[in-house]
């Protein structure tokens, strides 16, 4: 079944290019393209659903740094499809909305920008969801350091009354990570930093 | 003179009870808390079954809990205070009206508990005067219940003619 599909995708969707997967089908498209593929996979293909929407930060060192991955599942087949889209600049990523033909987009499109700083084109409420409108920094991005930085609490009046402010947090007693590499089910989740703050700094 | 006659007697007395002022304010405040359920995350399920049947909070007098700020005195903040939420919590805070106590039930809501995060508030004694702080993860309904008592007890001992004295003062000179 998946053999067949794939024959067919790349058959019909020149511009697909195959990307390594354990699991499901799974194919870069580039950015000028994802669209017309989203609106395909929708209506011709029985994609009926855009069950994940997610984004990947390779470092800064790389380019592409910034990929938006997007998990489709069709209730017909039965089957996952991963779509993969390198956003082409390293500095201002930008890729197209899929919010017009997704709606499941929506909401998904407005995470992924607050937390990678990813510019959604044609988005139409394309605005932080989880951290407050004002909050400089994107969280996941390979530079912030998991403790945060400082920063002014949203409400400057709370800020003046309590001198609270957003703080990094110690990292001593978790969150508790397992390390990178090596068989996860082995390695045992450990406080990221030994110290009581984060001493050691991240390199920009 | 032997103590009794100093002591309250009915025949010549009639209806008196003679006490100090601040025992009857504090008797009346610390058995009629009405709290402020602040739930935020897990902790406010706790928070419901200690309101619930099976562990009953008002046998300690305590099971009026009002949404609205203005019609409570104690805040419970059962749950991660985000930075986001932070303020929120403060605002509701602000609007509770004198006296008015503040329970921090459970680890979050301590200390930011396990969230070493950049968006969590590392204690909501950051921006509000705590009371009681409540261990636990979420804590238990008894935890809850112990740390209302001990409230009350803190209530109790409270020098509430001075207090209500020095405010009123502090409004005259406003």
């Amino acid at each position: 079944m998946d053999e067949e599909l794939a024959k067919g995708l790349m058959e019909r969707y020149v511009f697909l290019s195959s990307r390594d997967s354990v699991d499901c089908l799974s194919y870069f498209c580039p950015p000028e393209n994802l669209v017309e593929l989203a609106s395909a996979l929708r209506d011709r293909e029985g994609f009926e659903m855009l069950v994940d929407l997610t984004a990947l930060d390779w470092g800064q060192e790389n380019s592409p740094r910034f990929t938006t991955l997007y998990h489709f599942y069709s209730l017909a087949l039965k089957t996952y499809l991963r779509i993969a889209c390198d956003c082409p600049s390293v500095d201002e990523p930008e890729v197209p909305s899929l919010a017009a033909v997704y709606p499941a987009a929506d909401w998904h499109e407005r995470e992924v920008f607050d937390m990678f700083g990813i510019i959604f084109a044609g988005h139409p409420n394309l605005k932080r969801i989880l951290m407050w409108d004002e909050y400089p920094y994107h969280p996941l991005r390979k530079e912030f350091p998991l403790a945060g930085i400082e920063t002014p609490l949203p409400a400057p009046d709370v800020a003046e009354v309590t001198k609270a402010s957003v703080e990094p947090a110690p990292m001593m007693g978790g969150p508790f990570v397992s390390p990178a590499g090596g068989n996860v089910s082995e390695a045992e989740p450990r406080a990221k930093d030994e110290s009581w703050t984060e001493e050691v700094e991240k390199t920009l | 003179m032997s103590t009794e006659e100093i002591a309250y007697d009915s025949k010549v007395e009639g209806e008196i009870i003679v006490t100090r002022a601040d025992a009857v304010v504090n008797w009346i405040r610390q058995h009629s808390v009405w709290p402020m359920p602040m739930g935020l995350a897990c902790c406010a399920i706790e928070l419901m079954a200690t309101a619930a049947s099976k562990f009953d909070i008002s046998r300690f007098g305590m099971e009026v809990m009002r949404f609205s700020p203005r019609q409570a005195d104690c805040m419970i903040v059962a749950g991660t205070v985000t930075y986001k939420m932070a303020e929120v919590v403060r605002r509701i805070y602000d609007q509770m009206g004198d006296p008015k106590w503040v329970v921090a039930m459970g680890a979050c809501a301590s200390t930011g508990g396990m969230y070493r995060s950049y968006a969590v508030l590392q204690g909501v004694d950051n921006i509000v005067p705590v009371d009681v702080y409540v261990s636990g993860c979420p804590p238990r309904p008894e935890a809850l219940l112990d740390a209302m008592i001990k409230l009350q007890d803190k209530i109790g001992r409270e020098p509430s003619v001075r207090n209500l004295r020095n405010t009123q003062e502090t409004v005259s000179v406003a």
